[in-house]
């Protein structure tokens, strides 16, 4: 491959960073403020759309920042796993950036600097894990992904909230000390380098038995990728204001944790070694149970993103099984699958919080008739619902599809059945709140009443819309997501896809 | 002159040390000064010898031009011209910061003797590190340990002295086993210089004088370095004492101890001898894992941030003894490493709690709340020196446990991982605990009367600039040492290769 040396992706982590230290420094002018997280958000995009052309060109550009110690190097690199998920995130915090200053201002909330602070931070992080070169690195930011979030997850400070912060930090800190380090420690140890590589390292490298130990302590210390039994913090953070819930369980966060173990298993442990020895196929049926419990668990739920929390659950576990099932189309549709549902759910988080600050309302059971009030922001509650559970037509199709044919690729007729039940599932817990919300009276103290249009500030209910639109759009051009994935699936397999 | 640079090192403080208190009769803030030009001096001096060690190797001083094993020899080489370099840093950083702490928590009229003493104990220090003479080592071991329970003693607090006394006794025995070891040494050598005597001794390793002369030291120097379960004159010393005293002794005291320890093991004795010879190693091995979780779970259970500080050095000072007791290359490099890593992130915290004690004379826990906006830099500090200690990425933290667990698998003892592992995240569980009262835990205004909270919220006042910069030169070290960690390897590989010759 290629290699293009550029200091563009240090560059696009930068960007958020400074704007880390200009907001800090604005914190007594708001607008001065907002107005730095608006620019580093377009800059940030714009750099990664620039190494988009280099990227589809066949090329990785690499970016060596410092060498630590022997065998720990900083260091990155842009390929097109990085660049799908960088994409998606750094396209999806413009959008973010413009809600938050709705939310934050309309709830008039405190500690706003430091809330956008984080913010930054937080995607400064999420771009370091896309670019990482090296496990190394990848360990680094996704440590400071958790660090910097977990003053976003306290916000509200009340007792509550810092039980749920407690909770979050306990599973994902504690996890990648006590079983992803080790299993760094382990790699190591093995193959004396951390460095990725499309084929794998440990292959021929370690014995087996260690390598089925390293895979156990990484899938177990991976926890931001939220499989079972390692779910609970997803639920538990949702004290946090609604724009970190959306960034956290549609962006950032979760996206991190499958595309961390995307990484690990295709670039660590490399697709031949885990079908020589078998350990995909455990992983895909640990994600199996995971989509089809979670997904129960959600249609339990009244509090609307408690609901939203267990169907995160069940729709990453997609993206851990495809990759499980280690076939081209089931690898090609992990990778969609990070696009198409960042866009699915962050539209459905966005608009729980838009009905938060237009009516306080948090229960699914007092959204009856709420469609007539906030229209746009239910509409595109529904375009958000329908990807979700993957209709034609919508994003979330098309990642269905290619998991449907990965799974017959493998041969593997049970989890075609699973597919089918979660995509029931899905639809049983999302769509009666579109049916409840449009069709159905509104009540108010049993009395029905007429509704009002009474939508959230533009500055919420525009980015709605957007990702609402994106998310079906993404049907109609996935050209540019396919073919990333495809020249993924090329490297991995090692042959053209 | 240069040539006798190594004397120098040790004369220029001792004399001081006299001169300091008579200056202080004169006008008191003389004697800061003095401590503060001398510290200096020895730090550019100590860079100076290093610079030198890395050009030729090593450096060789006789005293008097008595040649030896006659005579005392200062050899330097590259182990322990990196620690001095740390220990007199350290000194000349505290010097910086205990002019505005040891006002406010020292009798005004001693505090030309508490800069005197200061004085006192890094020549101790210095001389522990410096010297190529066993004898020479104990006497300076005892300068250091007297100087040390003075320094102690000296805080207003009446519960410091009962600490000094305790740590009096203690040490004292410390001292008394080591020079028990020298002695049996002598006997059946006739030598005392260290250089010497490692090459007497492996002729002599079946000798049962020999074997107890290894016992004695074993034990002594295991209490002057607090390795659990002879760590109990440790927490209550560091607690007492003077914030300034606090942070000096838990970054260097300690750590020349761990020199010592390393010192007396592997040049005097050889790596050979312990494993073969007495088996040394896996005993070692189990109290150092048992100091590791000791410590760490003891410091969960405090609610003084000054204990729960030093419960935590006593687990760590389990991982130097972890590294040692590996006896591969990478294990020493990684408890060579440790000592400094350990000295910069304690010393980062006890600095930064030495800044709320002085504007706030808080130390409880409970009371850390809302913290992080009155004192936004120590709380920085704090929080650096906490993540390092936890070991996060990027940190110096996370470097010695990087060689420690590498190690532990070179050794083919994975379950030392589990260790490292479990005390990483009792660490996170006590720092969080702090953490999170600093930033996260509404301010309780209920429990405070009403005429505090104003003043609270009128001087929200960070500490003084000059109990500030050190603190922050610690911390940013933290990360930079993190992050530019091959500085510190190449010479702990140096000096790794001369211990396990």
């Amino acid at each position: 491959m290629e290699v293009y040396e550029s200091a563009r992706p240090l560059c696009a982590m930068l960007v958020s960073l400074s704007a880390v230290l200009l907001i800090g420094l604005s914190g007594r002018w708001p607008n001065l403020r907002e107005t730095w997280t608006l620019m580093a958000a377009v800059l940030k995009f714009a750099i990664v759309l620039s190494m988009l052309p280099i990227v589809l060109g066949g090329k990785v550009i690499e970016c060596f920042i410092v060498h630590v110690l022997p065998g720990l190097d900083l260091a990155l690199r842009v390929d097109p796993l990085g660049m799908t998920f960088a994409l998606t995130a750094s396209f999806l915090w413009i959008i973010t950036s413009c809600y938050s200053i709705g939310y934050m201002r309309s709830l008039a909330e405190h500690a706003q600097t430091r809330y956008f602070m984080c913010f930054a931070v937080a995607l400064c992080a999420a771009l370091g894990i896309a670019f990482s070169a090296n496990l190394f690195t990848l360990f680094v930011f996704y440590e400071l992904l958790t660090l910097c979030t977990y003053p976003l997850v306290v916000h509200k400070q009340t007792p509550e909230a810092i039980f749920g912060g407690r909770k979050y930090l306990v599973y994902l800190l504690g996890t990648s000390i006590f079983f992803q380090l080790p299993a760094i420690f382990l790699v190591y140890y093995y193959t004396g380098t951390l460095e990725f590589s499309s084929q794998g390292i440990l292959a021929g490298k370690a014995p087996e038995i260690a390598v089925i130990i390293t895979y156990i302590l990484f899938i177990a210390g991976i926890t931001k990728a939220a499989v079972m039994p390692l779910h609970a913090w997803l639920p538990a953070a949702m004290v946090a204001p609604t724009p970190v819930s959306a960034l956290l369980h549609a962006v950032a966060v979760v996206k991190a944790g499958v595309f961390t173990v995307v990484r690990v298993l295709l670039y660590v442990f490399g697709v031949d070694l885990l079908e020589e020895i078998g350990l995909g196929v455990i992983l895909a049926y640990v994600a199996s149970f995971t989509i089809i419990a979670a997904s129960v668990i959600a249609m339990m739920q009244d509090d609307l993103k408690l609901r939203l929390a267990y169907s995160t659950v069940s729709q990453l576990s997609y993206i851990v099984l495809a990759v499980g099932l280690l076939t081209p189309s089931a690898i090609a549709s992990s990778i969609i699958h990070i696009t198409m549902h960042a866009f699915g759910k962050i539209t459905l988080f966005f608009t729980a919080g838009a009905i938060y600050v237009a009516t306080y309302k948090t229960r699914i059971s007092e959204l009856d008739g709420i469609g007539r009030q906030m229209p746009f922001t239910m509409m595109a509650f529904t375009l958000g619902t329908l990807s979700m559970i993957g209709m034609p037509l919508f994003g979330g199709f098309v990642s269905k599809w290619y998991l449907a044919m990965g799974a017959i690729e493998a041969g593997r007729l049970p989890i075609l059945i699973v597919l089918a039940a979660s995509s029931i599932l899905n639809a049983c817990y999302l769509l009666p709140i579109v049916y409840a919300a449009f069709f159905k009276e509104p009540k108010a103290g049993g009395q029905v009443i007429a509704p009002k249009i009474k939508e959230a500030p533009a500055f919420m209910v525009v980015p709605v819309v957007l990702t609402g639109i994106e998310a079906m759009a993404l049907f109609f051009w996935p050209s540019l997501i396919l073919d990333l994935a495809k020249m993924i699936v090329g490297y991995v397999t090692g042959e053209s896809y | 002159m240069m040539e006798h640079l190594p004397i120098v090192m040790i004369v220029l403080p001792l004399l001081s040390a006299v001169v300091t208190p008579v200056a202080g009769r004169i006008h008191r803030v003389l004697s800061w000064y003095i401590v503060v030009i001398v510290t200096a001096l020895c730090f550019a001096g100590s860079l100076s010898l290093l610079s030198t060690v890395l050009e030729t190797g090593r450096i060789s001083y006789w005293l008097g031009g008595w040649e030896p094993p006659w005579g005392i020899e200062y050899l330097i080489d590259y182990l322990n011209a990196f620690v001095l370099c740390l220990v007199a840093f350290i000194a000349f950083i505290v010097a910086v910061y205990a002019k505005k702490s040891v006002e406010l928590e020292i009798d005004e009229a001693r505090l030309p003797l508490f800069y005197g003493v200061y004085l006192l104990f890094v020549t101790g220090l210095m001389g522990i590190v410096i010297t190529g003479d066993i004898f020479n080592l104990y006497v300076f071991l005892e300068i250091a340990s007297l100087a040390g329970y003075a320094l102690i003693a000296i805080a207003k607090r009446r519960e410091a002295a009962m600490a000094s006394f305790n740590y009096l006794v203690m040490g004292t025995i410390g001292a008394t086993f080591v020079l028990l070891g020298i002695g049996h040494l002598y006997m059946v050598t006739g030598s005392l210089n260290m250089a010497d005597l490692a090459q007497r001794l492996p002729a002599l390793y079946g000798s049962k004088v020999v074997q107890t002369a290894f016992a004695f030291f074993a034990v002594g120097l295991s209490i002057k370095i607090a390795l659990f379960p002879l760590h109990n004159w440790l927490p209550n010393s560091y607690t007492y004492a003077p914030s300034a005293v606090s942070a000096i002794m838990a970054a260097t005291a300690t750590k020349v101890g761990a020199y010592a320890f390393i010192r007396v093991m592997f040049t005097v004795f050889h790596a050979e001898f312990l494993i073969t010879g007495i088996h040394l190693n896996h005993l070692l091995l189990f109290f150092a894992a048992l100091a590791i979780l000791m410590g760490s779970i003891l410091a969960v259970a405090q609610t003084d941030i000054k204990k729960m500080l030093a419960y935590s050095s006593i687990g760590q000072i389990g991982y130097i003894i972890l590294g040692i007791s590996l006896m591969n290359l990478t294990g020493i490099q990684g408890s060579l490493l440790h000592i400094v890593n350990h000295a910069l992130m304690k010393g980062t915290l006890f600095l930064a709690v030495g800044g709320i004690v002085y504007r706030l004379g808080i130390t409880t826990i409970e009371d850390f709340k809302d913290l992080g906006r009155k004192m936004p830099v120590s709380m920085a500090a704090f929080t650096v020196g906490a993540f390092s200690m936890i070991g996060v990425p990027l940190t110096v933290g996370f470097v010695s446990k990087w060689y420690l667990a590498i190690a532990a698998l070179e050794a083919g003892m994975w379950y030392l991982i589990i260790v490292l592992m479990l005390s990483s995240l009792l660490t996170a569980v006590y720092f969080w605990r702090v953490i999170d009262n600093m930033y996260f835990q509404p301010h309780d205004a209920s429990k405070v009367s009403e005429g505090s909270v104003v003043v609270a919220e009128s001087n929200p006042k960070d500490a003084p600039v000059l109990m500030l910069l050190p603190t922050i030169v610690t911390a940013v070290l933290c990360v930079f040492f993190g992050i530019f960690a091959s500085l510190p390897l190449s010479l702990a590989e140096k000096a790794s290769m001369i211990l396990l010759r």
